[in-house]
């Protein structure tokens, strides 16, 4: 890695007097402590939510995918929108631990797991509607490749929708191992700290067993970058086999070829904002400020800014080749998304992912915490809606005039997407307060490259250690003044 | 400081002459009228008969068959332009890719600097002296699109009234693709690069001599301002002056197809000047872990590419969609081999090459891999500009090789000339430290 070099100009992000075993306890804290009442109210609030998703999901299934608001024209809408948009979502926290990692982006290393976390648990939502959305979701199984019956009856791999269950599933499976393998090390920190029983037995088990060995930490961090270099391909493939249910297509407004990496930028785009939003919360419950610094909420801003600018790019992109295509068809897709009767999801849409990311280019306002919470709420909404448009304003009206319709949902549709909103943040919640929320063994590695007692203690030219006459080694410490001393901690 | 060895001065002075003769050869044996196509076709089919290999047997026999079609006269002048045009696509072939190559080193350069990226710094003074290019590839292709404009040349059917006169399409394009706006267009992307590319090395200079950051933080904002503009222009860009040589095709992906061949040629060229510099003793704080990174960047950035090709490909083949596939389908049954060959050389020999951690690090393997990368990628040029200039009437013979002498020779000249303009290695960059102790 790196070496432990820092420049002097690069801002701390690890704030205050942080020593290791500070970051132990900073982190174990919200695991070793007692759930509060707000927590308890959020989770039932969140469980409701997610028992009421049950029963819409449970009446779709037995009567029918009629009682959703889809018709024969416009036959995909909230189903797939929600499944692109939670998909999207999952994206940036294999951006986080794999891209950042590849960059060796320091930062990344407060938000990761939380990141992570958020990517399984989107996904988790994401994989519910492709079996939800089926016709007879009991035959499910028949998409996989098994040896059957029927003659070996096949399926056909020329459909997306086929690459899709193999995207997704690759992608649950791989990023459920680097998330895990990441734990490890801190499962065994909170293992190690735990004094009941019960919580012993069960860090114990999650842990694997981890000493942190030499030769265990060489091969983590090998397993780590080997997986971060497979997870950048599958991070971009994903989304856009993704992207390809809809490109790959004859309907105007979907047969685009720009849509795989587009999609995969707006994936990161409405990921980040989602990370954000997670993240402003729980630096604040979790008293988790040193670590989730203002600094780490501005460079996510800036991601968002530029994925941002790389969406409203390629919105310029389709439209400029609608009409440089001369094709009428393509031409009305747009004019249609424009003026259309769902002007106001499109206007929505391009004021939330274009106008809006772009006042972060003002450092008071991407520094601004309340600025950035509201902004990653409205970029998220704006990508829901963006989904929304290309889905259903490609359908709803397409080539033959004689099959053009509208759409509005039925509360099924809506209850559906708010149980998976429930469900997400259900595990969310439980993974909260049972999880190590940052890698702790992560952000002790940059502790004294990057860690603000240490970068002062450089810059006062003092020694991080002293060793006394005794032989008993003393960390140098800040006390509240920021004066240096080397004393016991 | 660096000086320019006498060798490699008179290495780019022979391949630019060598290239000039080759390009004029090619020009000479142009045809300047039907009748001049028609005997060279003619002499092409009696003296060779098939011994050019597949390609040339199939584009003969097309031309029987065509011929004995009723629009004899047609097809004669189609094939006079096909003809004709070969020089001059061969020459702005060579000349885009290596212009190409430089605004991919600038674009990276940007991101460099935006990102404040700590190894690289080291490798600042490379960037620039490769971005000097800018200016003369620049001015050499704006020259080429005036002259496409004044009609020397037929290589943007558009700017020709007699096709225009005909063709609805293009006639509703005439808003976006015409003469004026195109050069108009042209000049303004040219003009913000350059000017960007003036600044940066002008802060970077002073950044040198100075005794506070302000030079580098200004630098680090005009780099930002840079990659907004750029990400716009060279979609622009790529739409004028490679997507509309085929004004009846279109495809949302391409702005973006371009800058990734753009970017790994330019990651490519910084790698192969570092490794030459360092190996004549003027770099000596670049290790091989630098080696290491740009390594990566070119195995990143050629698998990025792929996608991108893939993704535009497969997209289209699979809709199967008549007004788009018809690119495909040509490049297909007349560019087989530079067509395919493109991505064994772009994906395959990069992926497997520079997959080990190890080889990154071995100069001669990133050397080796950066030349096929590089044929790679001007074959890519090649396969995006060659079908609708010339059509079968391809062959990598003596104008696009005159081409590509000339331009390669140009490009060194100019590119260790601005090298020993100013000191090889940054001093007061914030970062300098962090880049010279860099290990990986």
């Amino acid at each position: 890695m790196a070496s432990h070099y820092e420049a002097p100009i690069r801002k701390p992000l690890v704030l205050g007097d942080k020593g290791y075993h500070d970051v132990s306890v900073d982190i174990a804290a919200p695991v070793e402590g007692k759930a509060n009442k707000h927590w308890w109210i959020v989770f039932s609030i969140s469980l409701a939510a997610l028992l009421w998703g049950i029963g819409a999901i449970v009446y779709t299934i037995s009567t029918g995918i009629g009682t959703w608001g889809l018709n024969k024209t416009v036959n995909w809408a909230w189903d797939i929108t929600n499944f692109v948009w939670w998909v999207g979502i999952g994206h940036a926290g294999t951006l986080i631990s794999a891209v950042l990692l590849l960059f060796r982006q320091k930062w990344r290393m407060a938000i990761n797991r939380s990141a992570e976390a958020m990517t399984i648990f989107s996904v988790i939502q994401a994989g519910l509607f492709p079996i939800i959305h089926m016709g007879r979701p009991w035959l499910a199984y028949w998409v996989v490749p098994i040896p059957n019956q029927f003659g070996s009856l096949w399926v056909n791999f020329n459909s997306p929708l086929l690459w899709d269950v193999f995207a997704i599933s690759t992608y649950l499976s791989v990023s459920l191992v680097f998330w895990w393998t990441g734990l490890l090390p801190d499962f065994g920190m909170i293992r190690d700290r735990a004094v009941k029983p019960f919580q012993k037995k069960i860090y114990s088990l999650v842990s694997f067993g981890w000493t942190g060995r030499a030769k265990d930490w060489q091969r983590f961090e090998e397993v780590s970058l080997v997986l971060a270099g497979l997870a950048t391909p599958l991070v971009l493939s994903v989304h856009t086999i993704v992207s390809f249910d809809f490109a790959t297509s004859v309907i105007p407004g979907w047969h685009t070829t720009i849509f795989p990496p587009y999609f995969v930028a707006g994936a990161i785009f409405s990921g980040f904002a989602m990370v954000q939003t997670l993240l402003i919360i729980m630096r604040k419950v979790c008293n988790l400020e040193a670590y989730i610094t203002v600094q780490h909420i501005e460079l996510m801003n800036i991601v968002i800014m530029i994925t941002g600018s790389i969406v409203g790019c390629a919105y310029i992109t389709e439209l400029f080749i609608a009409w440089y295509s001369g094709v009428e068809y393509e031409q009305y897709a747009f004019l249609n998304r424009a003026t259309g009767p769902y002007w106001w999801a499109y206007l929505l849409m391009m004021s939330c992912n274009v106008v809006s990311p772009q006042i972060m280019w003002f450092k008071k306002i991407r520094t601004s915490i309340m600025v950035s919470f509201i902004i990653s709420i409205v970029v998220n909404v704006g990508m829901w809606f963006e989904r929304f448009v290309i889905i259903v304003s490609s359908l709803h009206r397409d080539y033959l005039p004689s099959s053009w319709t509208m759409f509005s949902p039925t509360f099924v549709d809506i209850g559906i997407f708010i149980g998976t909103i429930g469900f997400f943040f259900v595990l969310f919640l439980l993974y909260a307060r049972t999880f190590p929320v940052i890698a702790q063994a992560e952000v002790k590695s940059i502790l004294k490259s990057s860690g603000e007692r240490y970068k002062s203690l450089r810059a006062a030219g003092k020694p991080m250690y002293k060793i006394r006459k005794d032989g008993v080694v003393r960390e140098t410490i800040m006390d509240s003044e920021g004066t240096l001393s080397n004393t016991d901690k | 400081m660096y000086t320019f060895s006498n060798r490699l001065r008179i290495g780019a002075i022979i391949l630019m002459a060598l290239g000039i003769v080759g390009m004029t050869i090619g020009f000479i044996s142009a045809p300047g009228s039907v009748e001049e196509a028609k005997a060279i076709v003619a002499a092409h089919d009696d003296g060779h008969g098939g011994s050019h290999g597949e390609e040339h047997a199939v584009a003969g026999h097309e031309t029987h068959d065509e011929a004995s079609a009723e629009e004899h006269a047609a097809h004669d002048e189609h094939v006079y332009h096909q003809l004709a045009n070969r020089p001059w696509a061969a020459l702005y072939v060579a000349a885009f890719f290596f212009f190409m190559i430089s605004l991919g080193v600038l674009a990276f350069y940007g991101i460099q600097r935006a990102s404040q990226a700590g190894w690289s710094p080291l490798l600042f003074r490379v960037m620039e002296g490769i971005t000097a290019y800018l200016v003369p590839g620049g001015i050499i292709v704006f020259v080429l699109l005036v002259l496409s404009v004044l009609h020397f040349n037929h290589l943007f059917p558009w700017m020709d009234p007699e096709v225009v006169a005909e063709d609805k399409i293009i006639q509703n394009k005439a808003g976006y693709l015409n003469p004026t706006f195109f050069l108009i267009r042209a000049a303004i992307y040219l003009g913000g690069w350059i000017a960007y590319r003036e600044i940066s090395r002008r802060l970077s200079i002073a950044q040198d001599k100075a005794d506070d950051d302000s030079n580098f933080k200004k630098n680090f904002r005009w780099s930002a301002g840079f990659l907004v503009f750029y990400l716009v222009t060279e979609s622009m860009m790529s739409w004028d002056w490679i997507m509309s040589v085929d004004p009846h095709w279109f495809s949302t992906l391409f702005g973006w197809y371009v800058f990734a061949s753009m970017v790994v040629s330019g990651v490519t060229v910084i790698a192969m000047v570092a490794i030459y510099l360092k190996s004549k003793g003027y770099l000596p704080d670049v290790n091989d872990s630098h080696i290491h990174d740009l390594g990566k960047f070119m195995f990143g950035f050629s698998i990025f590419w792929t996608y991108l090709w893939f993704g535009q490909f497969m997209l289209i083949w699979y809709a199967n969609i008549p007004e788009e596939v018809t690119y495909f389908v040509q490049r297909i049954e007349e560019y087989k081999l530079p067509f395919f060959g493109m991505v064994a050389m772009n994906f395959v020999f990069p992926l497997l090459v520079l997959m080990n951690s190890d080889y990154k690090r071995i100069n001669w393997f990133v050397i080796m891999t950066g030349i096929v990368v590089l044929l790679g990628h001007y074959l890519d040029v090649f396969n995006m500009i060659m079908p609708s200039a010339v059509g079968d009437k391809w062959f990598i013979g003596l104008p696009e090789l005159g081409a590509l002498s000339f331009f390669s020779g140009a490009f060194i000249f100019w590119v260790f000339r601005a090298l020993t303009k100013a000191p090889l290695q940054v001093t007061r960059n914030p970062y300098i430290e962090e880049s010279r102790q860099f290990h990986y």
